[in-house]
């Protein structure tokens, strides 16, 4: 009789555990095998529907620029090279006038026109959409970043041809137009704009695989779309975008034989990737610049003295030795306040020396500002601590602590809202982390958001008439070349005043499975999908 | 004991108030702006975030944020992500495979835990005894990620007999080795709690007299030793279930596994409310449950403990 009370209930549990067991597993599984040319990758889940305009980070970027195509397209080396665009001309880099190449298709059978491109640009610039990439469209007459406004700039003239009208001029504009939120959209997307991000419509080398191709979390599917003919011809079947929500987790499976190609090698596999992947790994400068900003409003960080103590700062902090130590060489020391896969980037800039390591220097320097103001009390540097910044920070403030004998400390927010809050508000008690990711090469990319007086970017307000003055004179230049002349030059201005640290220019590292080939990484660290060939 | 059943149940209800309004203001209260933060290191036009924050309802003060989540809550609609998707579906992705994962996980434990501490309590000071006990100690103080990546590593990399990481399908035979890092260390801790307490009834009265009446071996051991034996073991199976459910970020994280920890992770550091309200009120109520079968369970393992009306 007593048994029986413990046997029930037991017995009971062990079924109702193998029920939900079983019947949780009972999903099918695909078939293996039929997939011989699909490449496969890592990605992370995009943060809102893939419409172009709002896609402003690398996870739906990587499958936006899949699926869209746009005016044009980048190289590896960052170069431009004409996809829908037939032409896109201008003599005073202000009125510009683009031409379409005929046949082009979404493909739901849409001819892509010149009102694919403008509408969509008109949506995203649109404010009561609030769109995350509007500002790219506020150099177009009309822009306006506070209300809804009609982009007069955007002119339609035919099928194939429409004008657009800068508010000032730009030498180097149609360099930007490969960015995501130039791409077209079919008339269809307006109907449900979230809707259509969830199942998008494109028309570029790559489709999503029929319904169901993005599940949520866990990836996305995607085939060649048969009647792409542009310059970026897979030579694969498709692309298999895998979300991981930790990098060693990818690492595994390419060690494993689960994933192709991976554009991310985790932290802690630095030490060891080049010889898990002989002849397989890559590790080059990309499109990311890191350094730490001084805020303007804090006491002794501004006028004379500021100069002094930012330059003394600079050359306290020894980033060749950081960058092999701390980061095996996966960082690249900065020379100037750009990327190596720019053009224009230079090594040579007049005061680059700044940002050697020189100790002697950095100690009179220091003493030259403590003879204006004297410095006291701790040298402090925000991160956020969810990022992986630790362990660069202490590298960093020990360098300064030990050349310049002050007490320097790294100040850990935990997480980057936390940080950005003090940031915005001009709170911050000393330093602060900043890195930026250039949305197209350009060098203006790298500049104006950042250190032109009231931009987006520029939280620690820093201002100077002459370096604006240099940025507008390089944006309306009538040559590429005599505009990085101007860029440069603004950056000398920059030299000095240091309003920001360079540090060092992130390097993308990959690794990819002995089935792949032609693996190539472009400028935006995004391996060059389409030219990925693969065998079984 | 219906009636004891009952009350628990209803217990419940001030219970899943409490626990929402606390972790929503938590949230809340979490410093930053959610909304700027999406953005990275380029903030979008002027505007765009004050638009977002306000589809959010984030422009709001705490208490009317709430109302507006509870009183959705009970239509049924349990909010949407900061990307648009709603948490419910969110919720119905991540809990199956997190629950498998759990059950298979606490299934390992437990059996293997209850049988190999079972017979080192039986052979206390034996050389099965003393190794069960240095295993144990050894699974206790290796950390759990140290664990999965080094099973990861030689089972998946080296001998490719598992897959490295699990597959959205995510079958049974893929969940095993994520299941038996998460069983680790709850295997170490059962087979501790099992040999003390079968090594304390062995010398108990009522296991003399069950030897005295000539009971054979296996009978006393099996039903006399054992099954008061796991009244300690099965409270520590139910709360363990509940951290096997939510807190198995970092095995979730190197298997690739999109459970509710990783959600939940992710939730928090994203500042999303609802997600994560929605998420701790669903564990809650797998707690009180937990519990309550714990406690149900105690009834039927030792005649001594009844639930009067």
């Amino acid at each position: 009789m007593k048994i029986r009370r413990l046997g029930i209930p037991a017995i009971a549990l062990a079924a109702a555990g193998a029920l939900v067991l079983s019947g949780c597993a009972g999903g099918d599984t695909p078939a293996e095998g039929g997939n011989a040319s699909i490449i496969t990758t890592n990605g992370s889940e995009p943060q809102n529907p893939i419409i172009p305009t709002n896609t402003t980070e690398t996870g739906g970027g990587k499958i936006a620029t899949s699926i869209f195509a746009g005016l044009v397209s980048y190289t590896a080396e960052g170069e431009i090279e004409n996809e829908v665009a037939k032409s896109i001309e201008s003599d005073d880099s202000q009125n510009w006038t683009v031409t379409l190449n005929d046949g082009w298709e979404f493909t739901n059978g849409e001819a892509v026109t010149a009102d694919s491109f403008v509408d969509a640009w008109t949506y995203g610039a649109t404010f009561s959409n609030a769109q995350g990439a509007s500002y790219f469209f506020d150099n177009i007459a009309g822009f306006d970043p506070e209300a809804d406004a009609e982009l007069t700039g955007l002119k339609v003239v035919d099928d194939t041809t429409f004008t657009v009208e800068l508010a000032s001029p730009e030498a180097d504009w149609p360099l930007r137009l490969g960015y995501t939120a130039f791409m077209p959209l079919p008339s269809v997307a307006y109907d449900d704009m979230e809707a259509f991000g969830q199942d998008p419509i494109g028309n570029g080398p790559y489709m999503l695989d029929g319904e169901g191709a993005w599940e949520n979390e866990v990836g996305i599917d995607l085939v060649t779309n048969p009647d792409y003919d542009g310059v970026r011809k897979p030579a694969n079947g498709g692309l298999s975008i895998v979300f991981y929500a930790s990098q060693d987790a990818a690492y595994a499976d390419v060690q494993g034989g689960n994933l192709d190609v991976l554009d991310a090698v985790p932290d802690a596999a630095f030490e060891t990737y080049e010889s898990d992947f002989p002849d397989r790994f890559v590790n080059q400068p990309a499109a990311i610049f890191q350094g730490f900003n001084m805020p303007y409003y804090l006491e002794h960080w501004s006028g004379e003295e500021g100069k002094l103590r930012r330059a003394a700062i600079s050359m306290s902090i020894d980033r060749k030795e950081i960058t092999d130590v701390i980061f095996q060489g996966t960082r690249t020391p900065a020379t100037d306040f750009t990327s190596p896969v720019i053009d224009g980037y230079s090594d040579s800039l007049k005061g680059s020396e700044v940002l050697e390591f020189n100790p002697e220097e950095a100690k009179a320097k220091w003493a030259e500002a403590d003879a204006i103001a004297p410095y006291t009390g701790t040298f402090d540097l925000a991160y956020n601590s969810d990022g992986g910044h630790a362990a660069w920070v202490d590298a960093v403030t020990n360098s300064i602590k030990n050349t310049l004998g002050i007490e320097a400390v790294g100040k850990p927010y935990p997480t980057f809202a936390a940080a950005l809050e003090d940031r915005s508000a001009d709170k911050l008690t000393g330093g602060t982390r900043a890195g930026w990711q250039g949305d197209y090469p350009s060098l203006y990319n790298f500049l104006a958001p950042l250190y032109q007086t009231g931009a987006g970017s520029n939280y620690e307000d820093y201002a100077s008439p002459e370096f604006d003055a240099l940025l507008k004179e390089g944006a309306s230049a009538s040559s590429v070349e005599d505009a990085t002349k101007k860029y440069q030059e603004a950056q000398e201005l920059l030299l000095v005043d240091l309003p920001t640290i360079p540090l060092w220019y992130s390097n993308v590292t990959g690794v990819w499975s002995d089935k792949v080939d032609n693996v190539v990484y472009g400028w935006d660290s995004v391996p060059l999908y389409t030219d990925i060939t693969k065998s079984e | 004991m219906i009636w004891y059943t009952g009350k628990r149940l209803l217990q419940m209800i001030p219970v899943f108030f409490g626990a929402t309004l606390l972790i929503y203001f938590m949230v809340f209260s979490l410093p930053g702006d959610p909304i700027a933060a999406l953005y990275g290191d380029r903030p979008p036009a002027p505007g765009v975030v004050e638009q977002i924050r306000a589809q959010y309802n984030l422009d709001k003060p705490f208490i009317v944020q709430y109302l507006i989540y509870i009183g959705n809550f009970f239509q049924g609609d349990l909010g949407t992500t900061y990307s648009g998707r709603p948490v419910s579906d969110v919720m119905a992705k991540a809990f199956p495979i997190t629950a498998r994962l759990a059950l298979l996980a606490l299934a390992i434990e437990a059996f293997f835990g209850i049988l190999v501490g079972l017979v080192a309590g039986l052979r206390k000071g034996k050389l099965f005894d003393t190794s069960a006990l240095v295993v144990s100690l050894l699974l206790i103080s290796v950390p759990t990620f140290v664990i999965g990546f080094v099973l990861q590593y030689v089972f998946a990399v080296q001998l490719g007999w598992a897959r490295t990481t699990v597959s959205s399908e995510a079958p049974l035979s893929e969940l095993l080795l994520p299941a038996l890092v998460l069983a680790s260390v709850s295997f170490a801790y059962i087979v501790r709690l099992t040999r003390a307490s079968v090594s304390d009834n062995l010398n108990a009265d009522f296991v003399r007299t069950a030897t005295a009446k000539g009971l054979s071996r296996r009978r006393v051991v099996g039903v006399h030793v054992l099954r008061n034996s796991l009244v300690p073991v099965v409270t520590f199976l139910g709360v363990d279930l509940g951290s096997l459910m939510v807190g198995a970020i970092v095995t979730e994280g190197i298997f690739n596994i999109n459970g509710v920890g990783g959600t939940v992770y992710k939730a928090i550091k994203l500042g999303e409310g609802p997600t994560v309200v929605s998420f701790i009120a669903v564990m809650v109520v797998i707690f009180v449950l937990a519990n309550l079968l714990v406690d149900l369970l105690y009834a039927a393992l030792d005649p001594r403990i009844r639930y009067a009306k």
